[in-house]
């Protein structure tokens, strides 16, 4: 139903694409500086110690070796609400935390060197259980955060920030229900997104106000929104490289650009921080472990009438902004769930082992992968099926949600029936369906089950973006928004919408690289909000750049601005096309046009992402096949067909779908060290296992911006790691409330073991 | 440039230790010496981004289980990372950067698939997996969807290109037929 446009909704090669087949495109690790060193990190082999002695005189003297930083000597730069992380401690609180920072001429020098330093350790009782950590008697992390439980509240996001779920009255509400049943699920895999490249920052200082980092970021613009007040404001220019992956990890990359900086500043030189696979393991951005417990009532119909509940989330021993993914999180569910009567409780918590850090699905996945299995014990008993459940309670105009400000939204966006029905007709769901805990087909051994999963978010319009349109006198236009390119085509996106307001051809249209030194204010390519809120940005500066060429032009043609168009270079009357002059007749040889636009913040729509899953459990040994994939969504109107076809494919990714049966970092809770940190013992599925995978991607027109279009990347793993355990569920006829739903889990389910 | 030389009637024959690695990139020769120019501990993959300069060939895990450095040895996918670059003596490589005509800048018909058909979205892995592609389409120039995803087993991408890989390689493997 999209519109009928010239560059939108048309599938083009993305700007970049000849740089990546071709092994052009520079990445972080690409990049080397005049006289640049090579940082390197000393690593805690403990969960929990004190540093009694450090002595890095030998390292300093090893050939080679510009600057070693410890505790004593590093810059006080803190993150985290409130200030908990400094860049490097006297105290270290996991496996894989930072002792010690040194910088060398070459990296194999820095190596050699970091094995002199000596440390003398007072090991520390260690804490790895959420609950555990919150008792009294528990081992403490942080003065600052007093029983291991975060203070409330975030201020950037507002003074009223969403950190519980309290509205209207859950007594009434189960007073109501026909059914009531309290249950506890457990996501706390802990899954790594594990980008294929690892985490990298190359910090250099022109002088001491002024940094210039470059960095493989998701959103290069959030390096200097969110450092420059850890770093006393020095002026921070951040140029973001070719990013290999981010899934919401390379965000703000605080730790590596902390570490890099200070080696830098110390130095004098400029200093890469570039992590290896062993490292983005065991010190680099897990997802967060979340737990809930939680009493459910529902009717009949499928009307939930309240939650009440307490909600875990583990955040590992340090955290940049869990607070705002807990208000997200709480924001999502009401998406998914239109019930007037809650009271969830969140409580978050740190405990000794790799932080956990902005993940794509922040927050929202996390809850509502716990909370969806709690829904289908109340699912079953009122016999309710589950895709109606989900057209019934899903978002709709007409309703509304507290969103992260703690401010209520009333919806004004599309309703999602028609892509949930359009969903199950393709994945046959009415055939497949066969009622709750009863397998869709029996073959011996092997037990095929269904499910479906949900998710959506209002982050689509969240947060400032500004862009900028250069047009010049040879017909050609430049986009200036900050940025960053990490796989969603997003850069490539900007110059559709740009062509197709001054109808120039793609190739006449390109954006300035992700530099905050040239380009306006930009928040970052966070959640899904590229699409509409960058997007409007440049689209208003493309009509802005526009209107002042058609200005400039109305005088020659003698004729009123709005009588004029443009396309490919030539202005010419509406009424009569055949006369026509070049841009540069209009404007001159020696000058450009600079068009301006600004979106600001609007929660009030949102988007939406159904899963549909087939697997088949072998009941011999456990073993789950994923035999097929459902993913459905309605995006308003497509940019590009094959972007977005290929995000909804990255729900198998980025610690996504596959966290429902083998995905999971594996924590001995004896030494607080990961046991499978590296890509061989660290699950994945391979090529060879791909299931057949169907995309379903509608285009009703939402009022967003111009091209009636919003954003959906993000969420589309969201819904899938529930899905797939309600199959695994329906197809062994027994629930599994905690994931993943391993071959281990899966036979003593059944009693086999 | 000499080599060691067994002792005379000497059954245990000493093994010989190149002083120069001869190594072929893309067509060009480049000749290494050992000890300056490349490190015994040096592997392929950090010989040719690091001493010379072709970045288009990516290290991940640098443990031989991602794909990511993939280059083709004589014909041979194989994982650079986990060769030694003393190994390679008289090799010819072909990285990413061989594959389109450095003459006319025309790209390889296997790089224009991968445009045409947007099969990749962060890029990191892609040149490992269009090598690969390339030494599978080398062998056998119709797979079947079952053969193409069994040869790039080995290629993690985290991003979910799979698909559009698959149909991108798929589709040039049809207009061969």
């Amino acid at each position: 139903m999209g519109g009928n446009y010239r560059h939108i909704g048309k599938a083009t090669p993305r700007k970049d694409a000849r740089a990546i087949v071709t092994g052009k495109a520079e990445y972080i690790d690409d990049l080397k500086l005049a006289g640049m060193l090579y940082g390197r990190v000393l690593r805690s082999p403990y969960p929990h110690a004190r540093i009694k002695n450090i002595d890095t005189a030998k390292a300093e003297a090893y050939p080679g070796v510009e600057a070693v930083l410890t505790y004593k000597n590093v810059p006080g730069w803190m993150a985290g609400v409130p200030y908990h992380r400094p860049v490097l401690d006297s105290t270290v609180r996991f496996v894989g935390d930072a002792v010690a920072l040194l910088a060398a001429e070459t990296g194999e020098s820095a190596e050699e060197a970091l094995e002199l330093i000596e440390v003398e350790y007072e090991q520390l009782p260690a804490v790895y259980d959420m609950e555990e950590a919150t008792r009294p008697d528990a081992p403490q992390l942080h003065e600052r955060i007093p029983n291991n439980i975060f203070p409330r509240g975030f201020r950037a996001i507002g003074e009223k920030a969403l950190q519980e779920l309290v509205m209207g009255d859950v007594e009434k509400g189960f007073s109501e229900a026909d059914i009531i049943e309290e249950a506890t699920c457990a996501y706390e895999n802990i899954p790594n997104p594990l980008p294929p490249e690892p985490p990298g920052v190359i910090a250099t200082w022109e002088d001491p106000d002024h940094l210039t980092l470059y960095t493989a970021s998701q959103s290069a613009p959030m390096n200097r929104n969110f450092a420059q007040p850890a770093l006393g404001l020095a002026d921070i220019r951040v140029i973001g490289m070719q990013c290999g992956g981010s899934y919401g990890t390379k965000n703000a990359n605080f730790i590596p650009m902390a570490h890099a900086a200070a080696l830098a500043k110390a130095a004098g030189r400029p200093v890469k921080v570039y992590f290896n696979k062993e490292e983005h393991f065991n010190a680099y951005s897990l997802r967060l472990g979340s737990r809930i417990h939680a009493r459910l009532g529902i009717k009949k119909d499928g009307t939930v009438t309240a939650v009440e509940g307490e909600w875990y989330v583990d955040t590992g021993a340090a955290s940049e902004m869990a607070q705002v993914q807990v208000a997200v999180g709480l924001g999502e569910t009401q998406l998914l769930i239109r019930c007037p009567n809650w009271n969830l409780q969140p409580t978050l918590v740190c405990t000794n082992r790799n932080p956990s850090g902005v993940v794509r699905g922040f927050g929202g996945q996390e809850l509502n992968c716990a909370l969806l299995p709690l829904l289908t014990v109340v699912m079953e008993k009122a016999d309710l099926n589950p895709v109606e459940f989900f057209k019934k309670n899903y978002m709709a105009p007409g309703a509304g949600f507290f969103w992260r400000d703690g401010i209520w939204r009333d919806y004004r966006g599309i309703d999602f029936s028609e892509a949930i029905d359009k969903g199950a007709e393709v994945f046959g769901w009415k055939d497949k369906w066969k009622g709750w805990n009863k397998p869709t087909a029996v073959n011996g051994t092997k037990r095929r089950g269904v499910g479906v999963g949900l998710h959506g978010n209002a982050d689509i319009g969240e947060d400032e973006s500004e862009a900028h349109i250069k047009l010049s006198s040879d017909a050609r236009a430049v986009v200036y928004a900050c940025v960053s390119e990490s796989g969603m085509g997003e850069r490539s996106s900007l110059c559709k919408m740009a062509a197709e307001v001054l109808n120039l051809p793609l190739d006449r249209v390109n954006i300035a690289p992700a530099d905050t030194l040239v380009n306006p204010f930009e928040f970052g390519l966070v959640g899904s909000r590229g699409t509409y809120t960058v997007g409007s940005a440049v689209i208003q500066a493309a009509e802005d750049a526009r209107r002042q060429l058609l200005e400039m032009a109305a005088p020659i043609l003698g004729v009123k601005p709005e009588e004029l168009d443009t396309k490919d270079g030539a202005i010419f009357p509406k009424k009569d096309p055949h006369k026509k002059i070049a841009w540069y007749k209009a404007m001159g040889i020696s000058r450009t046009i600079t068009g301006q636009g600004r979106f600001e913040t609007d929660f009030s729509l949102c988007n939406c992402m159904i899963i549909f899953a087939e697997v088949e459990v072998d009941t011999d040994t456990g073993k789950v096949d994923l035999r097929r994939i459902v993913a459905s969504t309605d995006c308003g109107q497509i940019i590009d067909p094959l972007v977005l076809e290929g995000q909804l494919h990255g729900s198998l990714g980025s610690a996504g779908i596959d966290t429902a049966i083998f995905e999971e970092t594996v924590l001995d809770k004896d030494t607080g060290h990961i046991v499978n940190c590296n890509m061989i013992d660290y699950k994945w599925r391979t090529f060879a296992d791909l299931p057949p995978f169907q995309s379903i991607m509608l285009e009703t027109p939402v009022d967003s911006h111009r091209f009636k279009a919003i954003g959906v990347g993000e969420i589309a793993p969201a819904p899938g790691a529930a899905a797939v355990l309600m199959a695994v569920n329906n197809a062994i006829g027994r629930k599994i409330m905690t994931y993943p739903a391993t071959p281990q889990k899966i036979l003593k389910a059944l009693g086999r073991i | 440039m000499k080599t060691d030389r067994a002792e005379e009637g000497d059954s245990q024959k000493a093994a010989t230790f190149e002083k120069n690695i001869r190594l072929t990139v893309n067509g060009k020769r480049h000749e290494l010496l050992v000890g300056k120019d490349v490190n015994p501990e040096h592997t392929l993959a950090y010989t040719l981004r690091e001493t010379l300069g072709y970045t288009g060939t990516k290290i991940a895990c640098d443990h031989g289980s991602c794909g990511a450095c993939t280059v083709l040895m004589d014909g041979e996918a194989v994982l650079s990372c986990t060769m030694l670059t003393v190994e390679c003596n008289g090799r010819n490589i072909t990285t990413i950067e061989g594959l389109e005509n450095a003459k006319t800048g025309e790209l390889h018909p296997l790089q224009q698939t991968f445009i045409d058909n947007t099969a990749f979205q962060c890029g990191f892995c892609t040149p490992g997996i269009i090598l690969s592609a390339k030494a599978l389409l080398d062998k056998n120039p119709s797979p079947t969807e079952r053969e193409i995803k069994q040869e790039l087993a080995g290629h993690y991408c985290r991003c979910g290109s799979q698909y559009l890989v698959i149909r991108a390689i798929q589709s040039l493997a049809e207009k061969g037929r």
